[in-house]
């Protein structure tokens, strides 16, 4: 048994380095100064780059961090510190259940909501699909966050007199605030490699956009759109791509980790 | 100044159960009064009633006044986060602020209850109240380090320089020694003697000792298997512990149970 489920732990990390050295070989060779600043190139012509993906990426993960994080801290506060009426319960069993709606969903919310009244693809749409997945993951981490803080630390706050909110907002919430950019890190991390919502929201665009409110390239639609291609050099810029999204995400995930860390240390 | 606190006819409840009935008691004004009790008696819930702490528990609720110079705390009206600014509290674990340097912990109250904002004067408050708590000599040079590095004894003498830099008139003080050593415990109790006349203390404890050595009063608070707690005895600390008047104040006083 034992030995099986070593095995089995042995296959789970050996999955992993094999699609990342993978992507490593394929993508490396594409790197190059041009690739991150440069637009693409028609087939055929060499050169080029996926700046616009990048840029579109980076403005609408941005604006969905923007519209969420707020949004879900502040809920997670509330569902902690005052959550126990039908209000609490209600968001508590929604954001649950909003965790586990398939993003492909989202993103034709955000397509109905948006896209068609206003009767073109934007950044704008996908911003908003990618906001509505963060969302919960905030709330909930926040949620737990700053419920671990000891609760003796909130009285210490409120016997000094300090009205409510302050006390919450001076001495609990810091105390809660590595916990909370973890959480707010993996939301983003989560939604930074997400195609599905991007597919009738964002679109894709071959060159610079205002990536607000036209369609705009992203980073998992440029890995979708050149994978599938023919051309060998978009295939190319696929696999560059693919390894620069893995690397964001694992950055995400280390700054997450080194952000809860400091929970402990003393200043 | 050091203000009188009445208590008249409080009972305190959680949900539906009642800890504490009937209590009466009238605590002098900058003197210091002992509430001692075995476990379960009520007596830290009666603590948290004299400055609306209690109800900071949810489901909780409080019947009958406790006049703070003859102020009624639970008169509708009355801003808690106003009446917790002249009724400081010191609890059982210290718990100083985790986030805060000693500093910031000494001035949380003033900068952030009474809304001081000049450096100058959070500075002299910052050394006066830790004058005050005894602990300015040990922490001078090194106001900006985190209130946590410091040992049991000194985080909670710290807890109380910052429950005294909000200028209170009472200081409530919930088995302040309880988690600590016995010379970090002589510290807190001659402190106590120090401070007392300028602030009316109220301290909670289950060492009778302590009681005996520092309380110029001593109520006594016992509850039944199935009964709230109740006020069983309330005098002068010198007769309560050489002549109590009720049998079980004097058993549990010489030991017979708790």
């Amino acid at each position: 048994m034992i030995v099986v489920s070593a095995l089995s732990a042995g296959i789970a990390a050996a999955v992993l380095v094999i699609v990342v050295l993978y992507v490593i070989g394929k993508g490396a060779p594409a790197l190059s100064v041009s690739f991150f600043t440069q637009v693409p190139r028609p087939v055929g012509i060499p050169g080029g780059g996926v700046a616009n993906a990048l840029l579109g990426s980076l403005v609408v993960i941005a604006i969905a961090s923007a519209l969420a994080i707020p949004v879900g801290v502040l809920a997670g506060i509330y569902l902690a510190l005052f959550g126990r009426g039908r209000l609490a319960g209600a968001v508590r069993f929604l954001s649950d259940v909003l965790t586990g709606v398939p993003s492909i969903a989202i993103g034709v919310f955000a397509y109905a909501l948006i896209v068609l009244p206003t009767r073109h693809f934007s950044g704008g749409s996908a911003s908003l699909a990618l906001a509505i997945i963060m969302l919960p993951i905030v709330v909930r981490t926040t949620e737990e966050a700053v419920r671990l803080v000891p609760h003796v630390i909130r009285e210490g706050a409120l016997a000094l007199g300090m009205p409510v909110w302050r006390a919450v907002l001076a001495v609990t919430v810091p105390v809660a605030r590595p916990g909370i950019i973890t959480g707010a890190l993996l939301a983003i991390a989560r939604v930074a490699g997400e195609s599905a919502p991007l597919l009738f929201t964002a679109f894709g665009s071959q060159l610079f956009s205002n990536p607000v409110t036209s369609p705009t390239a992203a980073l998992p639609l440029l890995i979708f759109q050149y994978a599938i291609s023919p051309y060998k050099d978009w295939q190319q810029a696929a696999w560059g791509s693919a390894l620069v999204l893995i690397v964001v995400v694992f950055a995400l995930n280390v700054a997450a980790r080194v952000a809860f860390r400091s929970r402990f240390a003393s200043r | 100044m050091a203000s009188e606190i009445v208590v008249r006819d409080l009972n305190a409840y959680y949900g539906a159960h009642c800890a504490v009935e009937g209590v009466n008691i009238r605590f002098q004004a900058g003197a210091i009064t002992a509430l001692i009790g075995p476990s379960g008696c009520g007596k830290s819930t009666l603590l948290r009633c004299l400055n609306r702490m209690h109800e900071v528990i949810p489901n909780t609720r409080v019947d009958g006044q406790v006049l703070l110079d003859a102020t009624n705390l639970y008169a509708p009206g009355v801003d808690a986060t106003l009446l917790r600014q002249r009724v400081g509290m010191v609890f059982q674990r210290p718990n100083p602020f985790p986030t805060m340097t000693i500093f910031e912990n000494v001035v949380a109250g003033a900068k952030l209850a009474n809304h001081v904002r000049d450096r100058h004067t959070l500075a002299d408050i910052a050394e006066r109240s830790l004058r005050r708590a005894a602990l300015w000599d040990e922490v001078k040079d090194k106001l900006h380090r985190s209130g946590t590095s410091l040992s049991g004894g000194q985080q909670q003498r710290l807890c109380i320089a910052r429950a005294l830099a909000v200028e209170p008139d009472v200081l409530l003080m919930d088995e302040p020694a309880s988690a600590l050593d016995p010379i970090s415990t002589t510290k807190i109790e001659d402190l106590m003697r120090e401070l007392k006349g300028a602030f009316t203390i109220i301290i909670v404890t289950h060492n009778m000792q302590q009681a005996a050595r520092v309380s110029d009063y001593t109520g006594f608070l016992l509850a039944g298997e199935n009964t709230p707690g109740q006020l069983i005895e309330f005098d002068e600390t010198s007769k309560m512990f050489t002549t109590p008047k009720d049998k079980r104040t004097e058993d549990y006083i010489t030991g017979r149970f708790g």
